[in-house]
């Protein structure tokens, strides 16, 4: 029967992406235990996950539910200070893996919170407009993040929106957030070997969710709104479903991102549209959808800008270039046409061939 | 015979112009019902309010005896009408298998977290889906492309498969909009005894939107003819295609 | 009178603002692309603007008018290169284009003109203006802005509604496949769009370079991001609602800047946006728009 032979695909599809990425830790560990690693690029080892983190989460919003997200940051910025302020409250009194598991659970909560709370309102939206409102949250949170003072003494936590005086903190008092300077002290617990384990963990929720009927649901709706209401699938809870998983996962990015800094400040760069932008481009030109393209589209395009240190200067330069011609070459009708031509042509000869 | 449907006085305007105005009809348990009119008579717009993707000005909708009137398409779904569109809305990059399982949404049922986390229950609920789906799928004649992406079905077996998606919810009452629209003779006269036999198999009722007046007359019980939004004739189909006005209206004068 | 010179300078802002969003919206409501790049021709437009007037020391006029001329041809040839290849291909590749545009031009300029902070001399020397016995002072760089904007919105609306030109534009963005129909050249229709556009970008960058007069690579990003969210507060294709929400978004962050928290200005005008939107889903001048079923 057909379906056995889909439900193999599905196995080779989805064992070949987490089979990748043990391949990759391996041949990691092995070059990091033998000395083969540059320091430059050890330090690129947690961003990697990270990013890839990133670019599988936003492709189920993108990819698999259909909506235009740019406020991809937002959450993850949201993620990365709930966790790393949980972190720094329970600095020294538990284990710091234990510390790290737990932020790592906050970070992700709180992230779905803002997730619903957000998408009720955006996912009425549509296209562009969802666009620009996510957009828009995404530099919301960035700029009163930037405004948010805590701290803690005696008498308990101190909060305020204008400035460190403001707290006015007793004797001992600690400074948790400062406002644009962010979170300093933030125990610098993530490791590679975490970030892999974070990365397998959220391939196997995005790539079961889609394979179930929950994912089902969210591509019929994708694929056509008003036929999928009319065989009774409930438009906004699967929606909002996908935007909200979605959030959660950007927020583990978050705690993972944010316990591999001294320093945690939501820079626009780190956290503005900029950043979220940087993600989209991976899921777009990994494959909208293609959940495996998004993991190969995060690293190569996070190691490109390092591979090309060489170049100096013009590294940034070559990377909008690459940028632009890979979308003209994946997605110009032109260019699929000729790429379609070269491909049958191919074929001809190789049935030339056979029938000579 | 027990009523399946009944429609009193169901009216809407857009800016002005009333679309529907005053429209009723019965439909029988069982029943195969034609609705026929000339263009934008106003057809597809009742079935719009059946279904609730348009609230209706004035009027009610009872269906087996449930007042449905005013309610969200999801809940009119499972209180038992499903419907096909008159421009195919299949999910394109879904499967054919997939675009019926996705019918049977709402009849077998698990968690996203059973579903994330593999449980027995996933496994169990989705072979029943597949045996389910299948059955649907032979009986359209659809099984061999199970597994094609929907877009790539040829227009004919789009249109079948959209009715095997709306008979996966289980409905009680089908509406079919133009079944037959692009189809050839061929084709159609094998949708004629597709609709028969769903008709007789799943003991299903059936409204539909018909231009082709073979299809109409051929399997059709009765008929309503819809005219600038107004009822024009209702009655046994070879009474209506009779009627001097019904003529008429589609002939012009 | 100090709520007076915040709403001025408000207004003197939106304009830039709305200038800016004219851009973009036609872009919008023509070729049906979010043009990301926009911001970044601004840049390009302030850094000519820098290098005629305070480096090669030429008059003002003439580092405008090469600044009008020079975004207008990057402006069309970005749209020929980049964009028109990827016409009929799905939106979320031309924004990645639009995106790696803005990159590439950022970058650019990062790799001729250095990553240090020029300051740009301001080249409106008009002298501010006393009125209330010198409680209200207008700077001529306010007076300037704020007469350049209206005089680019009532030209633009002229010209949109009385040359053939113009009446094309509305007919592409109306429905491109039936303006073809009736011998319109889309191509030729959408490259004016984009020259347009990029003139207005110019104005906007000599503007709004005097007013702040920090020029950098990254100069264009952040008002261009501001009139995008102001194209779509007034309605994103509407040419007065590009007018009226530029204005708005300028008057919004100004006055939230005096009263509210300098700091959070940026998430309050973020946030109007938000709340209009979710009333109007389309914006201020938004057209509905409704699926057939």
């Amino acid at each position: 029967m057909k379906t056995t032979k889909a439900k193999k695909n599905f196995w080779l599809g989805s064992g070949l992406t987490y089979g990748m990425v043990i391949v990759a830790y391996i041949l990691v560990e092995i070059a990091l235990k033998t000395g083969h690693m540059s320091s430059l690029m050890e330090g690129l080892l947690v961003p990697l996950c990270t990013y890839s983190i990133l670019a599988v989460s936003l492709n189920l919003v993108v990819g698999i539910s259909g909506e235009l997200s740019l406020g991809h940051a937002g959450f993850m910025c949201v993620g990365a200070f709930s966790g790393a302020l949980f972190s720094k409250i329970m600095k020294g009194s538990i284990d710091p893996t234990v510390s790290l598991i737990i932020a790592i659970l906050i970070g992700a909560a709180v992230a779905a919170v803002f997730g619903i709370l957000i998408g009720i309102p955006v996912l009425r939206l549509r296209g562009d407009y969802l666009a620009i409102v996510t957009l828009a949250f995404g530099e919301i949170i960035k700029n009163i993040i930037n405004a948010i003072y805590l701290g803690r003494d005696a008498n308990g936590f101190h909060f305020s929106m204008k400035s460190e005086i403001e707290l006015g903190l007793g004797e001992g008092g600690e400074t948790l957030i400062k406002g644009a300077q962010g979170i300093t002290g933030t125990p610098q617990a993530s490791t590679f070997t975490i970030g892999v384990i974070l990365l397998l963990i959220t391939l196997f929720i995005v790539i079961n969710l889609v394979n179930s009927r929950t994912g089902r649901a969210i591509m019929a709706i994708r694929d056509n709104r008003i036929a999928a209401e009319s065989i009774g699938l409930n438009v906004t809870k699967y929606k909002l479903l996908a935007f909200s998983v979605s959030a959660a996962l950007a927020g583990v990015a978050g705690v993972l991102y944010a316990h591999n800094l001294t320093t945690l400040a939501a820079l626009p760069k780190n956290f503005g549209y900029n950043q979220s932008i940087m993600i989209l481009v991976f899921v777009v030109l990994g494959g909208i959808g293609n959940i495996r393209g998004s993991v190969i589209a995060a690293v190569v395009l996070t190691l490109l800008p390092e591979l090309l240190r060489g170049l100096n200067n013009y590294r940034m330069l070559i990377y909008a270039i690459v940028l632009i011609a890979l979308m003209l070459f994946n997605s110009s009708p032109k260019a699929i046409e000729i790429r379609e031509r070269i491909a049958e042509s191919f074929k001809q000869k190789r049935q030339a061939k056979k029938e000579a | 015979m027990a009523v399946m449907l009944e429609v009193k006085n169901l009216s809407i305007s857009f800016g002005g112009l009333k679309a529907v105005d005053g429209f009723d009809v019965t439909i029988e348990k069982g029943q195969l019902y034609g609705l026929i009119g000339p263009n934008g008579a106003g057809k597809t717009t009742v079935f719009n309010l059946l279904t609730g993707v348009y609230k209706p000005d004035t009027g009610s909708i009872v269906l087996d005896g449930k007042n449905i009137t005013g309610k969200k398409t999801i809940e009119i779904n499972q209180d038992g009408i499903a419907r096909t569109f008159q421009n195919i809305r299949l999910f394109k990059e879904l499967t054919v298998l997939e675009n019926v399982k996705a019918g049977l949404h709402n009849h077998f049922k698990y968690s996203s977290l059973t579903g994330i986390l593999r449980l027995p229950k996933y496994y169990q609920t989705e072979k029943a889906m597949d045996e389910k789906a299948m059955e649907l799928l032979k009986v359209f004649d659809l099984d061999k492309e199970s597994h094609y992406k929907a877009a790539n079905l040829p227009y004919g077996k789009q249109r079948k498969l959209e009715i095997a998606r709306a008979l996966a919810t289980e409905p009680k009452l089908l509406l079919l909009d133009e079944p037959a629209a692009g189809m050839n003779p061929n084709e159609t006269a094998e949708l004629m005894d597709t609709i028969r036999f769903v008709r007789k198999e799943f003991n299903m009722t059936i409204l539909l939107i018909e231009h082709d007046m073979k299809l109409v007359s051929g399997i059709c019980e009765k008929l309503t003819v819809l005219n600038f939004g107004q009822v024009l004739a209702t009655g046994d189909t070879s009474d209506v295609l009779n009627d001097p006005q019904v003529i008429t209206a589609y002939l012009g004068e | 009178m100090s709520f007076m010179s915040y709403l001025i300078s408000g207004i003197s802002l939106g304009s830039v603002y709305a200038i800016i969003a004219l851009g973009y919206t036609m872009v919008y409501g023509i070729a049906k692309m979010l043009n990301f790049a926009h911001g970044d021709i601004i840049m390009v437009g302030g850094y000519v603007v820098f290098i005629t007037v305070s480096t090669m020391g030429l008059p003002p006029a003439v580092g405008i008018l090469a600044a009008v001329v020079i975004c207008t041809i990057l402006g069309v040839t970005v749209e020929r290169v980049a964009y028109r290849p990827l016409r009929d291909a799905s939106p979320l590749a031309v924004l990645i284009t639009a995106i790696g545009v803005s990159y590439l031009l950022q970058n650019l300029a990062l790799l001729l003109f250095g990553a240090d902070t020029k300051s740009f001399t301001s080249v409106i020397t008009m002298e501010p203006l006393k009125l209330a016995g010198g409680q209200l002072i207008i700077s001529g760089e306010t007076i300037v802005t704020i007469l350049s904007g209206i005089v680019v919105m009532v030209c633009l609306t002229l010209f949109i509604n009385k040359t053939k030109t113009g009446q094309a534009m509305l007919a592409v963005s109306e429905d491109r496949g039936a303006a073809t129909l009736m011998g319109i050249n889309v191509n030729k229709t959408i490259s004016v769009t984009f020259a347009i556009g990029s003139a207005l970008a110019a104005v906007a960058a000599v503007l709004y370079c005097s007013a702040y007069p920090a020029l950098t690579s990254q100069t264009g990003a952040m008002p261009g991001i501001k009139a995008f969210v102001a194209a779509v507060f007034g309605g994103i294709g509407s040419i007065p609602g590009a007018m009226i929400g530029g204005i708005l978004l300028g008057v919004i962050e100004n006055l939230s800047k005096a009263y509210i928290s300098s700091q959070l200005s940026d998430a309050i005008v973020f946030s109007v946006l938000i709340i209009v939107l979710l009333v109007r889903p389309t914006g201020i001048m938004g057209r509905k728009i409704s699926e057939k079923v």
